[in-house]
């Protein structure tokens, strides 16, 4: 990809302090998002996917900061901002967020109208009649039937998936560049899920976004996504295309994480899990995070963190598996068992 | 709405009625020697004294006498004062006490729901900084310390060192108020200014207020406009309820300070065993309690679009 990215964060490390403690929460993290296209992050509970995300809009809680590494969005280091005033230029106008849970995240006591109409006024400097007619305009987007008259009510009368469109219209109002999905679809139903989903990539089409999914649906992620990104303990540890990581992974945690999807299952044998418990981030990490959980770990592993290793021109991984030096190391079935379905597939 | 209404109104009819009648029942087991002044209990032997309280109809079998008073209520006579001023009608002696206390009682609220409320917000914007922990140790030490000991201090600083007038006087009210006020103000300031803390704590950490954030809302607005907006929902449920705290905690503050109002008067015919006043007096404060709650609910429901007052059991 010979394009200039949108949004660039370089070693991007996140802190928390913690009664006294230091908590890293993400350590020398990179991420290059291009124009347009649609990236999943992916990883378990407490990788880092949504801290690492939070940090584009300034969104990190009170006792958490950017302790390193530069976030580069149109030509200024934004990491660098400090204050509430120069994040304002950016949140909600530029980057934009969908959260996990549509019932929460509306104001109970504000009508639907009112609360897209605040996103207006704040960003576009819409008013009174203009506004209004503005917001009716975006639930009609979003796929709210009866618009003017659903305007006028309030959060509890809408259904989960209702709320979670009217979340969506909120911040796509101001037509960011960059929309946050934080796992958008998490407290819906399956059937919901696939109309939220939808709606998330017709609205991308149709303002020229670029996404960014938090999810730990791979099925999600096999559905929307241009690339992806896996995380595990506070580090990207493989990105490629969706082709490159549903076929042709490289890193153990990849792996796990893809053997453990149960449509890979052999019958009669059970689904493998993945051992052990994620590290601890209030001590350092030594050598590769996932060594501990990982049953072919080499001794290096232990020892020393891996480099990024090229793969292909889009495909990084960051083990040492792709060391010239490391012994030969074969991709597990379940990983070559999908090459084979997909071969079948085409 | 309406179905709600007329069924609130038959069951506050009720709670007075109950209330009254223990009123009542209590006070015929005072001793009724304090129906006579020392004066007549010097003079009076035991027989004139006896046909005395026959003719008042004190003497009568309690059911008569409460079922005569019932009767008295249904002709919303509230009967004439024996002892407090004697031959004037009760209301007429309530009118121009009410009045004095219902004064305090407004001025010292607004008082201190604006300062209450003032210091809850600065409390939750600067949570776990010097100004949070100043007015935490206020209402911990308004809480804590028995409130003669603190009326007291504040009688002291204020007569002492502000040189305002311990004692109420008709002649100089607007000085002589403020003592009073300060003493009750003191109380609901420390209440009013916990409840906004806590709630706008709560609110501050809910998931909206990060949409508010995504939207790219100032904090300063947030606060405004979604924290203390919300956070004021299940405070109004008690403003119009804090009336009658008010009033009631008059009965100390007035003693305290001399105030002749509805606190002295009650403390006054109990003493003297004006058996109709103090049913009168205990009467409103019933209904005053009643129409507070009634209130809060009436403004919870303007304020909350989620609440619908039902005709059924369901008010929430």
């Amino acid at each position: 990809m010979g394009k200039q990215p949108l949004l660039s964060a370089k070693d991007i490390e996140i802190q928390f302090s913690l009664r006294g403690n230091i908590l890293k929460a993400i350590r020398k993290c990179s991420l290059d998002l291009y124009e347009g296209e649609t990236l999943a992050i992916v990883g378990e509970s407490g990788s880092g996917k949504s801290v690492f995300t939070k940090s584009f809009l300034g969104m990190l809680d009170a006792n958490g900061s950017i302790t390193g590494g530069s976030i580069m969005y149109e030509g200024v280091d934004i990491a660098k901002y400090k204050t509430e005033k120069e994040w304002l230029t950016i949140r909600g106008k530029k980057i934009s967020m969908v959260m996990q849970d549509p019932m929460t995240s509306l104001n109970p006591l504000k009508k639907i109208g009112k609360q897209i109409e605040e996103s207006l006024t704040l960003n576009q400097g819409l008013r009174g009649e203009a506004a209004k007619k503005e917001a009716i305009e975006m639930l009609k987007k979003v796929g709210i039937p009866d618009p003017e008259r659903r305007a006028n009510q309030y959060p509890h009368e809408f259904s989960g998936g209702m709320r979670q469109r009217v979340v969506i219209a909120i911040a796509v109002a101001c037509r960011p560049q960059i929309l946050i999905c934080d796992e958008p679809t998490t407290a819906l139903d399956v059937t919901i899920q696939a109309q939220i989903l939808d709606l998330i990539r017709a609205l991308q089409k149709e303002l020229n976004m670029t996404v960014i999914y938090i999810t730990h649906d791979l099925g999600v992620v096999a559905n929307v996504a241009d690339r992806v990104a896996v995380m595990y303990a506070g580090q990207i540890v493989e990105y490629g295309t969706v082709n490159e990581i549903f076929y042709n992974a490289w890193h153990p945690y990849t792996w796990a994480l893809l053997s453990s999807l149960p449509q890979l299952g052999v019958k009669g044998e059970d689904l493998p899990t993945i051992d052990g418990t994620p590290p601890n981030l209030f001590f350092e990490v030594k050598g590769d995070a996932f060594a501990p959980r990982n049953r072919q770990a080499l001794a290096i592993d232990f020892e020393e963190e891996p480099p990024y290793f090229e793969v292909s021109e889009t495909h990084r991984a960051k083990t040492w598996y792709l060391d010239p030096r490391a012994p030969r190391i074969e991709q597990p079935d379940s990983i070559k068992r999908l090459r084979e379905q997909m071969a079948k597939a085409r | 709405m309406f179905k709600y209404t007329v069924k609130r109104l038959l069951q506050s009819l009720l709670t007075v009625l109950i209330v009254v009648t223990v009123v009542f029942l209590l006070m015929r087991l005072l001793p009724n020697d304090n129906y006579f002044t020392e004066d007549q209990q010097m003079k009076l032997n035991i027989e004139e004294r006896t046909e005395l309280l026959r003719q008042a109809g004190l003497l009568d079998p309690i059911p008569i006498q409460l079922f005569r008073y019932y009767g008295q209520l249904l002709r919303l006579d509230f009967g004439t004062s024996r002892r407090i001023q004697t031959g004037v009608a009760v209301m007429k002696i309530i009118e121009s006490k009410f009045t004095v206390s219902m004064r305090l009682g407004l001025t010292s609220m607004a008082i201190s729901l604006v300062i209450g409320v003032l210091l809850g917000v600065l409390q939750a914007r600067r949570k776990d900084r010097l100004p949070d922990h100043i007015v935490t140790a206020y209402t911990i030490f308004v809480n804590s310390v028995p409130h003669l000991v603190s009326y007291s201090l504040i009688l002291v600083f204020g007569a002492r060192v502000l040189q305002l007038p311990s004692m109420y006087s008709t002649r100089n009210v607007g000085k002589s108020i403020i003592l009073p006020i300060a003493c009750l103000a003191m109380g609901s300031i420390a209440h009013y200014a916990l409840w906004t803390r806590r709630y706008m704590v709560d609110e501050s950490t809910k998931d909206y207020i990060k949409l508010a954030r995504i939207k790219g809302m100032a904090q300063k607005d947030i606060m405004l406009k979604h924290v203390l907006k919300n956070a004021f929902v299940p405070l109004v449920q008690y403003i119009p309820a804090s009336i009658i705290m008010t009033v009631g905690g008059s009965l100390l503050v007035e003693r305290f300070f001399s105030v002749p109002g509805m606190g002295t008067l009650m403390t006054d015919a109990i003493n003297r065993y004006d058996t109709e006043v103090v049913q009168t007096c205990v009467m409103i404060y019933a209904a005053l309690g009643i129409i507070g709650v009634f209130l809060g609910d009436i403004a919870m429901m303007i304020v909350d679009p989620r609440i619908k007052l039902a005709g059924g059991g369901e008010t929430r």
